[in-house]
Parts: structure tokens; sequence; C-alpha cells
């Protein structure tokens, strides 16, 4: 089973305007919800805002009540060293499996690392890495 | 120099018994001849021979754009098909496009005004005049090169876009006049200037005749200055025939030839009747249309009747320059484009909901439309690629059905304003 390695995502909408980022971030406050790693994806007029976060569950339905565009997907989290070379290793191990990201970015901190990317299919690629042998974060590591 | 002096300088009192008979003669033949118009008349409980003079035009019922809508394509056609030489079609309020149809005689009349026009305005035999104006299903193009092959002009029928190519044919084939929208000869200026082509030097443009869009007295004085050249407004929509009247050499407000139209002015809520000096919706009923006959057509542009007396000796009354309009509709480059519009090509599109903004700019000389829409929480998708394909999708439909390019603009819900009672979606910022 790879149920336990998929880790939830949460994704937001928000309109490419000043002070709308702060509006998601106060909303996440007021639900009393950590953010462990996000980045933000910028376009031609809009942004999506894409974060872990502790009880993604939660969050998600708190937000969604809040009347904000919020989606959970599953991605993938792989530990990384933090030193030079720590992303190669990653990314090497990721692309002899033959999987292909879709966007990934970094969490780093407390002397730990961690790679979290979106593929297309998350179920088939844990499936690869953990037949290949590398260590994949299961939702309650992180 | 007049076209055709006797209809064109006939004194008022001559000119108001023609218009008379015309009237009559045209209610006669709707009410006994068309469905459409008879049922129309009935509904109003008016009758031909309730017509003895001309002010009992005011007795007639008055149509709208939803009539050539309620009867899209040819129910309100007055002649079959075999004798119906042409149709222009342009936007529709919703849903199906406006359509018009056209007789010889039909084609004939338009020609015939623009003719005059285009004679009161020193534009005839020895000019070469660029078309540049749509040439299609837009009445602007084929209107203008009728009426300038008519006066004896060479005819480039340059249409819209390719602007480097226009200003090389200009320049090689020594154009004398252009006829297009205003903002678009700004932007030729523009790109003439990128160039290094001088308007005034490099060309032999004199003579400008602009409309399709609403424009100020300043931007004609900034035209004329920049391009060393004289502009003139034109006025006319498909529903009476396309483009018609312009301005003379006064440039005192747009001729309107009496032999072809009766003129009204209407306050838009009250539709009570406004004398001349007074600012309101212009009505038009077209008196020699065959295929598509219009009564009390109400266009919904605001002008003024300037009745005094015009330097150039015609007699026919005269309105001012186009100041808006009385119903929600945009002008982008040139189109017709109405909210509604919009919000009928939104509702098709399962990805959106209901709440839009429309936001119009102009960089430049040139329209910009941006349609702010909210999305629905079910098409997010965390993937930028997928959104950015809804957005061009989007835009693609809007372009598809509005006939002007669009930029959607994604928004998350709730972020734009709501309204009660009468929504205000559009935002126009520009300046004329």
């Amino acid at each position: 089973m790879t149920d336990e390695y998929m880790i939830k995502q949460l994704s937001i909408f928000i309109n490419n305007e000043p002070g709308r980022l702060a509006q998601i971030a106060a909303a996440l406050k007021e639900c009393d919800i950590n953010i462990k790693a996000f980045n933000i994806a910028e376009s031609s007029g809009f942004g999506v805002f894409r974060a872990i976060v502790d009880d993604p569950d939660r969050a998600y339905k708190e937000l969604s009540k809040k009347g904000i565009i919020v989606k959970e997907t599953n991605v993938i989290a792989i530990p990384m060293m933090d030193r030079p070379g720590g992303l190669l290793e990653v990314s090497r191990a990721i692309g002899d499996a033959k999987i292909n990201i879709e966007y990934g970015y970094a969490y780093s901190g407390n002397g730990k690392a961690s790679f979290f990317f979106r593929v297309d299919d998350a179920t088939a690629a844990v499936g690869k890495l953990l037949a290949s042998g590398i260590r994949v974060l299961k939702g309650n590591e992180i | 120099m007049y076209w055709n002096q006797k209809i064109e300088c006939m004194p008022t009192g001559e000119l108001k018994k023609l218009q008379y008979e015309g009237l009559k003669q045209l209610v006669e033949r709707l009410y006994s001849f068309n469905t459409f118009y008879h049922d129309k008349m009935k509904a109003a409980n008016v009758r031909p021979n309730d017509i003895t003079s001309l002010s009992d035009i005011s007795k007639l019922p008055f149509m709208n754009k939803s009539d050539l809508r309620d009867n899209y394509p040819t129910k309100m056609f007055t002649s079959p098909r075999k004798d119906v030489v042409r149709y222009h079609v342009s936007s529709g309020t919703t849903g199906k496009p406006t359509l018009v149809g056209y007789t010889q005689n039909d084609i004939d009349f338009w020609t015939e005004s623009l003719a005059r026009a285009l004679t009161s305005i020193g534009i005839g035999d020895g000019d070469a005049i660029q078309v540049s104006y749509g040439y299609g299903l837009f009445t602007g193009g084929l209107g203008l090169h009728y009426g300038a092959e008519k006066v004896g002009a060479t005819v480039l029928p340059a249409s819209t876009g390719n602007t480097e190519r226009q200003l090389e044919l200009m320049i090689d084939l020594e154009i004398t006049a252009i006829a297009c929208t205003p903002s678009y000869l700004v932007h030729m200026g523009d790109v003439a200037k990128k160039m290094g082509i001088s308007m005034q030097k490099d060309t032999k443009l004199r003579k400008a005749v602009l409309g399709a869009e609403p424009w100020s007295d300043n931007m004609r004085s900034h035209i004329e200055k920049e391009l060393g050249i004289k502009a003139y407004d034109i006025y006319g929509t498909s529903e009476i025939s396309g483009p018609m009247f312009t301005e003379c050499k006064e440039k005192k407000g747009i001729h309107v030839w009496g032999d072809i139209a009766i003129m009204e002015i209407i306050d838009p809520d009250t539709e009570e009747s406004l004398g001349p000096g007074q600012e309101g919706e212009l009505v038009m009923t077209v008196l020699k249309k065959e295929a598509m006959p219009m009564i009390r057509y109400r266009i919904k542009d605001l002008t003024m009747i300037m009745d005094s007396e015009c330097g150039c000796g015609r007699t026919s009354p005269r309105i001012r320059r186009i100041t808006g309009r009385s119903d929600d509709m945009l002008i982008i480059r040139g189109i017709n484009v109405f909210p509604s519009q919009v919000e009928h090509t939104l509702m098709q599109i399962p990805e959106v909901c209901g709440q839009y903004m429309i936001v119009v700019d102009r960089e430049g000389a040139l329209d910009y439309m941006t349609v702010q829409v909210e999305l629905r929480p079910e098409a997010f998708s965390d993937k930028v690629d997928d959104m950015l394909k809804l957005k061009r999708r989007i835009s693609n439909e809007l372009k598809k059905y509005l006939n002007v390019a669009v930029e959607a603009e994604l928004m998350a819900p709730g972020s734009l304003p709501r309204f009660e009672g009468k929504a205000k979606r559009v935002v126009d910022r520009r300046k004329l």
C-alpha cells in the first residue's frame, strides 16, 4: 500500500493583487494552521499558492468554509541531505526511476531537508521509488 | 460642390413635404404587405390613415434592436430573396447577431448618400482613398468603397491590419484620403513615426473620414495637427444601412439627408420627443429602405439635432457629434460590444460563474478589453498550465463571439464587486 506515503498538499487560487497573499495567510492563522513548506506559482493575472501544512484535511474544510478556492493534491516527499549535492542525489534518483516532476519545492530547517514534488500519477511513482530502494516520507513523518 | 444640389439645398418646406410623402407611402406599404410591421402598428392602434402630417410620425411604434433579434434572420425582410442582393452582419445583444439585408435600390441610395457626403468634404475625382475599415460582414469597408467609387475616387480596399504595409501603399500610391476609425489613424501615425515616416512630408494624405467609434474634438485637433490633414466625422449604423452621413467642410455637425431619413430626438427614459438643441437619444426612420425598412428605430446614440443654417448652403438638418450611448454598448476598436454578449458567452463555460467585470483601456491608440471572471472552485487546478489553458479557452470563446480580442482574467470567487440593483459591470478607463 502506498497510501501512507501520500502527502496532501493544499493549493489555493489567488488573484494577482497587492494584499491577496496576506489575506490567505490571515485565514490560515485564524484556522490555527501551521505551514511546513510552500511555494507560489505566478502567472499572468493570477497565482497558485501551494503549501504543506499540518492537518491538511481540517485546513481544507476550514478554508473552503471561508469561500477560498482550495484543492487537495497528493504529492511525494523525499528526505534530502542539507549539504551541497543533496538535491542532486534526490533528483538523480527520481530521474533514474523515470518519473517526471511537474513541479516541486523544498523545506529545510532544523538540520533536515525535504523535497516535495508533484507527479502525474503519485501512486505509481511512489511504487517505483520504493522499488528502487529510495526512502519516501510518510504523511506522519512530515 | 454638390453631388445632388436639388435635394441637398432644397428649401426646408419642400423637404418636409417630401418627407411626409415618403413616410405616408412607407407606412401604407408596410401596413398592407408585411406581417411584422402590420402587427406592430395594430398593437399600437395606428393605421395609415392616422398619418396626416409629418409630426404624426410620433403615433408610430418604436423599433428596437430586440426586434431584429426576435425576427432573426429574415422574418422582418419585406423583399423576397431574389431581390435581396447583399447581407451584412453586426453584433447582437445576446445569442444571435443582427442581420441586415439590401436590395439593389437599398445599395444605391446608401451609395448616393455617401457620394453626397464625400463630395461635401471635397473628396472626388482625382482623389485616391484608402478604405481601412473592415471589409466583410461589417458595413464600413464596402459602404465607403461603393461611395468613393461613385464620386470617381480611386479606392484602395486596404481593410484593417498590417499597418506597415498600409503605410507603404499610402506612400507608393499617393493616397490623398483615408477612411478608418480615429484610433486606427492615430495608431498609423504612431507606427509611421517608428518607421521614420513623416505623415506630413512623406505622404500625400490630406483628408480623413473617421467614425465607427466615439471620438472628440480634442482628438480631431490632435490628429489634424500631428498628421497635417483635415479630419471629418462620419455616422451610421448597420440598421440604417451603414456609415452614411458626414460633416461637410464647415465641420459643424453631420448632415443627415432629409429625403433619406427622418430624425427624431427622444428622452431615453420618458420617450418624449425633444426639440432641436436638446440632447437625447437618436431615433431614425429610413424612408427609402426596401429589404428591411426601419421605422422610428431607437439607435441609442446620444446627440442633438442642429437645425440652424449651415455655411455650406445645404438645408438638411444636422446632428452633433455622438457623445455617448443610452444603453451599455461599448465600442472596442470600432466593433460594437454589449456586456450581455459577454455574459451570454460566459454562461456557456461551466468553469466560471456569472460574476464578471469588463475593463476597457486604451494603450497608445488601441483599445484593450479585459474580462475578469470568477472561477468555480471545482475548476481550480494546482497546475498553472491547466489554469492557463482555461484562461486561453475563455479568451478564445469571447473573441469568437465578440469579434474582438479579449483577455480573460481569472479571479477568486467573491473577489469581484456584487451589486444591489443595477449592476455596473463595465470600467471604461479610456480618455478620448
